[in-house]
């Protein structure tokens, strides 16, 4: 039997899904109690007093739960600023210590040279299996093991150019900025090892034909297009590693917890000094994720056959949509 | 007498124990253009890819424009020359892929000036101008700012040809240059091809296109289980081939 024609097109209904605005309404009560919780006051058991139309008025004294009052004071604190700064280097000089160091033994890894490939896996197995908190003790507690450190010909002690105490070497700071920049090398190579496998071969095969060489290759070809597959993993990294810095309390670091931490000693705040170290932690890792969409942006080149919008390339096409008419459908 | 652009005796190459090319010998005089053609995995790929060394062959004499390729002969011996050594070898000869491996991270002009630039130390406004020539000479002139994502396959193969004029090769190697393309686009790589070698260009050309081969080639060699069944003018081996093999290939190509 034929089907009913009209003239017109029949309407389109959308299917409803009753279940979701359940779990949408669940999820927003859930969250409007965190809120609330997170700006709720309670007494502090303490009695103020203040006048009031002529009268005195006395009543239980009402203080944040959290303590917004104290974080808001020691967020910009000189000792907290000075834990930030501090932070922020390590992590930065670990990264580059890592970064480049790794990328050499990924190299190293890939070659064809089964010693030298070898030693790059020892390094990899030995840095990755064992935990970088034994790693660093390690490092700040080598003075046990050498006293000293000399420059000379191997495996003996006969024309020693100049000798170095491990105590003046290995000063708490490059304690960990060389304990976390060797464990991120062990990481990264096989980030970077990852990335440098990517890459197609004929691409290496197209730069040997133009008569490039092997370092050539790898810098102009490789390399660029590697850094595609290499860099989300590598903002997970930096990130990692700026979080990763707070266990170096353990040897006296001064850095943002160990600041918070003595301040929370003082002072007795110890939740708001959490929350002061967290806010920090967190605005840093927001830096650096913005920074990693535009590196990865950058490395998008060519890949993509149109970039992603920026969010501020985005926010001006939802408002032309949203204003503009006709205009803005054909953006 | 002509001098001999590539000069090949007795090549040998195996990857384990499996024997790709078992002595095969093969000449390109200056200015010719060579077809191989055969079976997949007669070893013509492999043959082209020691011409400029992106395989090492294990034994035999390799001369391009009269100088060993590979290896230098001292006191009766042939020393393995060192990459840098290999690198400007590899220089002066141009390759085109199956699959064009362009760089995709550079632009078409990019492309083309890298080698220039790099390999060669050319100003890069003396690269660019180059570029622009040889993109004009391929039919690209208006595509010099895209991605090599951005153009069709026939499109990336003629960037891929400019790209490996640029370095100025004495010989031009293409491995089935057309064989990843659609089929409507291979005209028109074909054509640019027949104008290089209209231009003097000396080539040697991997290739499935029996009609190319008949219509450009001065000589074609069959390659058939790593050694030359059959060679000779195009006009003769392909119209009356001489072995049952080349008889059972060409019907299947044709």
């Amino acid at each position: 039997m034929p089907e009913v024609t009209s003239s017109t097109d029949p309407i389109v209904v959308p299917l409803r899904h009753p279940l979701r605005w359940v779990a949408s309404g669940v999820a927003t009560v859930v969250v409007a109690m965190f809120v609330h919780t997170l700006f709720s006051k309670i007494p502090s058991g303490q009695t103020v007093c203040h006048g009031l139309a002529g009268h005195r008025v006395c009543g239980p004294e009402m203080v944040w739960r959290f303590g917004w009052t104290e974080v808001l004071h020691y967020l910009g604190d000189p000792l907290v600023i000075q834990g930030v700064e501090m932070t922020l280097f390590v992590t930065v000089m670990a990264m580059v210590i890592g970064f480049v160091l790794g990328l050499l033994i990924a190299i190293m890894r890939m070659s064809s040279n089964r010693l030298l490939s070898s030693i790059a896996w020892l390094y990899t197995w030995f840095f990755r299996g064992t935990p970088v908190y034994v790693q660093l003790l390690f490092w700040f507690n080598i003075a046990v093991l050498y006293q000293s450190f000399s420059l000379g010909i191997p495996f003996t002690h006969a024309f020693t150019i100049a000798t170095v105490g491990s105590n003046a070497i290995f000063t708490v700071l490059r304690a960990a900025v060389i304990g976390f920049g060797l464990n991120e090398a062990a990481y990264f190579a096989e980030i970077a090892r990852g990335g440098l496998l990517s890459v197609d071969e004929g691409q290496l095969e197209a730069a040997k034909a133009i008569g490039m060489t092997r370092m050539q290759s790898l810098r102009h070809i490789i390399v660029p297009q590697a850094m595609r597959v290499i860099i989300p993993p590598s903002g997970n990294e930096v990130i990692s590693m700026l979080k990763t810095t707070s266990i170096a309390v353990a040897i006296g670091l001064p850095e943002l917890l160990y600041q918070t931490e003595n301040i929370a000693a003082r002072t007795y705040q110890v939740v708001p000094m959490l929350i002061v170290a967290s806010l920090w932690y967190l605005a840093v890792t927001t830096v650096l994720s913005i920074g990693q969409f535009y590196v990865e942006r950058h490395f998008a080149k060519g890949a993509l056959r149109t970039l992603p919008p920026t969010p501020v390339q985005r926010l001006r096409s939802d408002l032309a949509r949203s204003f503009g008419g006709r205009r803005a459908v054909a953006r | 007498m002509t001098q001999l652009m590539v000069d090949i005796k007795a090549l040998r190459k195996s990857y384990g124990a499996n024997d790709v090319l078992k002595g095969v010998d093969l000449t390109v005089a200056s200015g010719e253009v060579t077809c191989l053609i055969g079976p997949s995995g007669s070893g013509k790929s492999t043959l082209l890819r020691c011409i400029n060394q992106l395989e090492k062959h294990d034994a035999g004499i390799l001369r391009v424009d009269g100088e060993l390729i590979g290896y230098q002969l001292r006191n009766g011996k042939l020393y393995e020359r060192s990459e840098r050594e290999l690198c400007d070898d590899r220089a002066a000869i141009g390759m085109v892929f199956q699959r064009f491996n362009l760089f995709p991270h550079l632009t078409v002009l990019e492309n083309i000036t890298i080698g220039q630039v790099r390999v060669k130390g050319i100003a890069p406004s003396a690269a660019d101008k180059k570029a622009r020539e040889l993109l004009t000479r391929v039919g690209l002139d208006a595509k010099e700012s895209h991605y090599p994502s951005q153009l069709s396959g026939g499109q990336q193969q003629r960037v891929a040809i400019a790209r490996a004029l640029a370095m100025e090769p004495k010989l031009m190697l293409f491995d089935e240059p057309t064989s990843a393309l659609d089929p409507e686009l291979v005209g028109e790589v074909l054509d640019v091809m027949k104008d290089l070698a209209r231009s003097g260009m000396t080539m040697v050309v991997v290739t499935h296109e029996m009609g190319f081969a008949r219509e450009v080639a001065d000589s074609v060699y069959f390659l058939d289980a790593g050694i030359i069944e059959e060679s000779g003018d195009p006009r003769e081996v392909l119209v009356r081939p001489q072995s049952q093999r080349l008889r059972d290939f060409l019907s299947k190509v044709l």
